[in-house]
């Protein structure tokens, strides 16, 4: 039992220095605070997969009363560390993202036009902006066709992600 | 996962939205582990830099140190009093007579731009037209320009006054280095400099980029023909010293192979007579670095900035001669005039400080004054410097221990008033804002300070000012506010790091003074790469320059893991490896962020150390060589007095042991003379300094993770250029 608990703590213990070093990144001012609008940043950037709504729900969550613009270390620790040891937010496996984009792919063509993938990425769902739409095109879309080859694109997107 | 409803289209509307959930969902996440590594990547290239110009600072104090307190005996003496040049008494009549062009024949096959005196508008687009052709201005050409823009600046005061009268919007650049497609490329979007356009740029102009000489050249020509129109504000880097280790001396050597000595003699002089700052209005401020809580305008409008040839040498003490007369007529700076008397000048500086001022000696030469002695300890206040909010030094206290230092009465009010000018033109130079108050020394550059909002509150409010701009420090948008807005930072060098890594910006400000910013980056290519290929190729070359310090640290960094590992496995921990990493090298860099970059496969979280150093295997001798080579290539430039390019084997073997003694590292004679010989390529029994350095790319190349294929392109037809 002993033992059981110990693991655990070392455990709780590493999970809470990856949070720490994903959290100093954007700390500037070396003061224990980051820029609200970089809290999406890091938690994705430790292996979560929110989507936006869920993201804001953290937001609200590791808030001040008064909402300042920073969030805390303090605040985000207990916040964070919950979220990775119950595995909240999931990665997406690869076969399911193809899956996404061949429900798009209606005609099943094997690819998707540019005005398509447009349309379904900044109308539906949780909206690209334009920005988003503009560079998920220069990655994903061949620029000779206009068209986007998902498959090639999904392949290439697990590839490039070290884990 | 499905939500089944009844009509058809509602399935199919229900499916398609929740695939474009997923797909938003998987493709953020994406995005946001991107910027977490450009973010790294971004501080692995910012320490590595400021831990160089930290070093390069420290090295420099050390041969002061040297300086002071070698003994008649040492063997070392004449190398190093060949470096501390003392012996100049030389007039600027006689400078004229040996900076002058007229001797030197344009052959008829030049085909670069011809410039004729006084130089006009044309004359200057034309010089602009032709860079950007690749042409070389023809030597003469050159010490005439650089002669008549010496003759200009010093007629010019300290601090430049100019106005937005006339509705005239003025344009301020950032930080240049060597970068010659920016300035085209702000001259393309905002147009050349004339009185309709005045500029004021932000020094900085030269080093780390290939074309510094050409953007001198340029923002000279201009200035002669539009003298009050455009400003010229010194930079760190204005600084002969600087350049010989960022690469501003190098490349003039390369272009101008017969005259090359010359022009840099004569930049010298010109660095030195540069103006230190500019102000707009009467309201805004603008200079290079930075300021300190004792910054005083009105102090260093009446200094006489051309003593401060370097900021890395404090000017030499106005010494009363036999005859009681000051030189202070006398330019007083002249490496290449014959030593006159200089055993006596050694003796005589030597008695004029007292037996309890050899410390004060070193002291006054430091930039730092409290930290002098080249040791670790700096190395451990620069890492809790950079982590820590709450500094525990303050600037009081510097000043406190350079006042109390001078136990000399004689010259106490004297060297007082010297260290204040000198302090105040550094702190110009090389200060950085900070996000607390306060005001402290900058350990992490080694020179000027950090200096906090309630300090520039308070020097604003002293001078009646309302904005602060300055540069010295890259910016991914190319400019960046702080302190509440009254401090700006302007960056105009673009893709500085890296291709993709930042943009560069300009300000045009009208007589309303508010800033407005136009960015740009230069190379066609960085629009036409994603964001993923724009952080992988900076990433890439981050990490490069990473592996080249860890192969450098190789020895320290094994003992530092086998602390870790008492009985000897060979296994650490992920997290000691973080650990040890951080104590050896002392970046202040995440690196359990950067782990996955730098270490493969690791056995249920443990990494054989040994494992993966085993591809970095390189001998003893070339590792601490490798791991000082720019320091190395420092000290040769500073003794190949002459600027020759070569230097003999003894003078190799005598660098090598004052460079091991300053390591505290033994290495033999015959080790080093076998090095020497193995590394004179030509066999013609002098080391050429390339040859030297060609080794060092050899061993680079042998370690396999250089990537010599990046080359970057150039503007070529403007229609193209991105915004």
């Amino acid at each position: 039992m002993a033992e059981d608990k110990e693991s655990a703590e070392a455990i709780v213990s590493e999970v809470h220095k990856k949070i720490r070093a994903a959290f100093d990144v954007f700390d500037h001012e070396f003061n224990k605070t980051v820029d609200v609008r970089e809290i999406g940043t890091i938690i994705r950037s430790l292996g979560c997969f929110p989507n936006e709504g869920e993201l804001h729900d953290v937001i609200a969550e590791i808030e001040e009363e008064e909402p300042t613009g920073y969030i805390r270390f303090e605040k985000f620790l207990p916040t964070m560390t919950k979220v990775l040891m119950e595995r909240k937010f999931r990665p997406i496996p690869e076969d399911l993202m193809l899956q996404a984009f061949e429900v798009l792919d209606k005609q099943k063509k094997g690819h998707l036009e540019l005005e398509e993938l447009t349309k379904y990425m900044t109308q539906e769902g949780e909206p690209f902006t334009q920005e988003e739409m503009e560079e998920m095109l220069s990655a994903a879309m061949d620029p000779d066709k206009n068209l986007i080859f998902y498959k090639d694109f999904v392949s290439m997107m697990t590839v490039d992600d070290p884990r | 996962e499905r939500v089944v409803s009844s009509s058809p289209t509602g399935i199919t509307y229900c499916k398609s939205m929740r695939a474009a959930l997923l797909i938003q969902r998987w493709y953020r996440q994406y995005v946001a582990r991107l910027e977490m590594r450009r973010r790294c990547t971004w501080n692995i290239f910012q320490s590595i830099e400021y831990a160089g110009e930290q070093d390069q600072i420290k090295l420099y104090n050390f041969f002061g140190y040297l300086m002071d307190h070698f003994t008649p005996a040492s063997s070392e003496r004449n190398l190093i009093s060949h470096i501390f040049r003392e012996n100049n008494i030389c007039r600027n009549v006689d400078w004229e007579r040996y900076f002058c062009y007229k001797s030197i024949e344009v052959p008829k096959l030049y085909s670069g731009p011809h410039l004729s005196f006084p130089i006009t508008c044309s004359n200057a687009a034309e010089l602009v037209e032709a860079f950007k052709n690749k042409q070389q201005l023809h030597s003469r050409y050159v010490l005439q320009l650089l002669g008549e823009t010496w003759r200009l600046l010093r007629i010019l005061p300290n601090i430049s006054q100019i106005s937005t009268c006339h509705s005239k919007e003025i344009t301020i650049c950032g930080d240049l280095h060597g970068h010659l497609e920016d300035l085209l490329l702000v001259f393309y979007k905002n147009g050349l400099p004339s009185s309709e356009k005045p500029y004021v740029f932000n020094g900085d102009f030269v080093d780390r980029g290939k074309d510094s000489l050409e953007i001198l050249l340029i923002l000279f020509s201009f200035l002669l023909v539009y003298p009050n129109d455009v400003h010229l504000n010194r930079g760190n880097h204005e600084d002969h010293i600087v350049n010989l280790r960022y690469g501003f001396t190098k490349e003039v050597l390369g272009k101008y192979r017969l005259h090359g000595k010359k022009i840099l003699k004569l930049l010298q002089k010109i660095f030195s007579w540069l103006p230190l700052a500019t102000v707009i209005d009467n309201k805004v401020l603008v200079l290079h670095g930075g300021i300190s809580d004792t910054t005083d305008l009105h102090l260093i409008s009446r200094v006489d900035r051309h003593k401060y040839v370097s900021a890395l040498r404090p000017p030499k003490r106005k010494r009363q001669n036999r005859s009681g007369m000051t030189d202070s007529d006398l330019e007083d700076d002249d490496p290449t005039a014959k030593p006159v008397d200089s055993s006596r000048r050694r003796v005589h500086s030597l008695t004029h400080s007292s037996s309890t001022g050899t410390r004060h000696e070193v002291q006054r030469r430091s930039l730092q004054g409290l930290n002098n002695r080249v040791t670790c300890s700096v190395e451990e206040e620069l890492k809790e410097r950079r982590r820590q909010a709450g500094l525990s030094q303050s600037y009081g206290d510097l000043r406190n221990s350079l006042a109390n230092s001078d136990s000399d009465p004689d010259s106490g009010e004297l060297l007082e008033s010297y260290g204040d000018e000198w302090k105040q033109i550094v702190d110009m130079l090389w200060s950085d804002p900070m996000p607390q108050d306060g005001c402290v020394p900058n350990e992490v550059r080694g020179g000027g300070c950090y200096w906090g909002p309630d300090v520039t509150e308070e020097v604003l409010r002293r001078h009646n000012l309302t904005l602060l701009i300055r540069s010295h420090e890259c910016k991914q948008e190319g400019y960046e506010f702080c302190h509440n807005r009254r401090v700006l930072t302007i960056f105009s060098a673009s893709n500085y790091y890296e291709v993709g890594s930042n943009r560069g910006a300009y300000i045009r400000m009208g007589p309303d003074l508010v800033p407005h910013f136009i960015q740009y980056q230069a190379n066609r290519a960085t629009r036409a790469l994603t964001l993923r290929q724009s952080v992988g190729r900076t990433e890439r070359s981050a990490l490069r320059a990473l592996r080249e310090k860890l192969f450098a640290h190789k020895s320290d960094l094994i003992s530092s893991f086998q602390e870790y590992d008492p009985e000897n496995t060979g296994l650490i921990s992920l997290g000691h490896w973080a650990c040890a990493m951080e104590a050896v090298l002392r970046l202040g860099l995440p690196w359990r962020v950067l782990r996955t970059q730098l270490v493969g496969d690791t056995l249920d979280g443990m990494l054989d150390y040994h494992l993966w150093f085993r591809e970095l295997s390189i001998t003893d001798l070339l590792e601490t060589m490798y791991k000082h080579h720019s320091n190395l290539e420092t000290i040769f430039r500073i003794i190949d007095t002459d600027n020759s390019g070569l230097i003999s084997f003894e003078e190799f073997r005598q660098t090598w042991k004052l460079l091991s003694s300053h390591l505290q590292t033994e290495i033999s004679d015959e080790a080093i003379s076998d090095l020497a010989v193995s590394i004179d390529f030509n066999k013609d029994g002098s080391i050429d300094i390339n040859e030297f350095m060609e080794a060092f790319r050899l061993i680079e190349k042998i370690l396999g993770h250089i990537d010599y294929s990046y080359r970057p392109l150039s503007i070529g037809d403007h229609n193209n250029i991105m915004t």
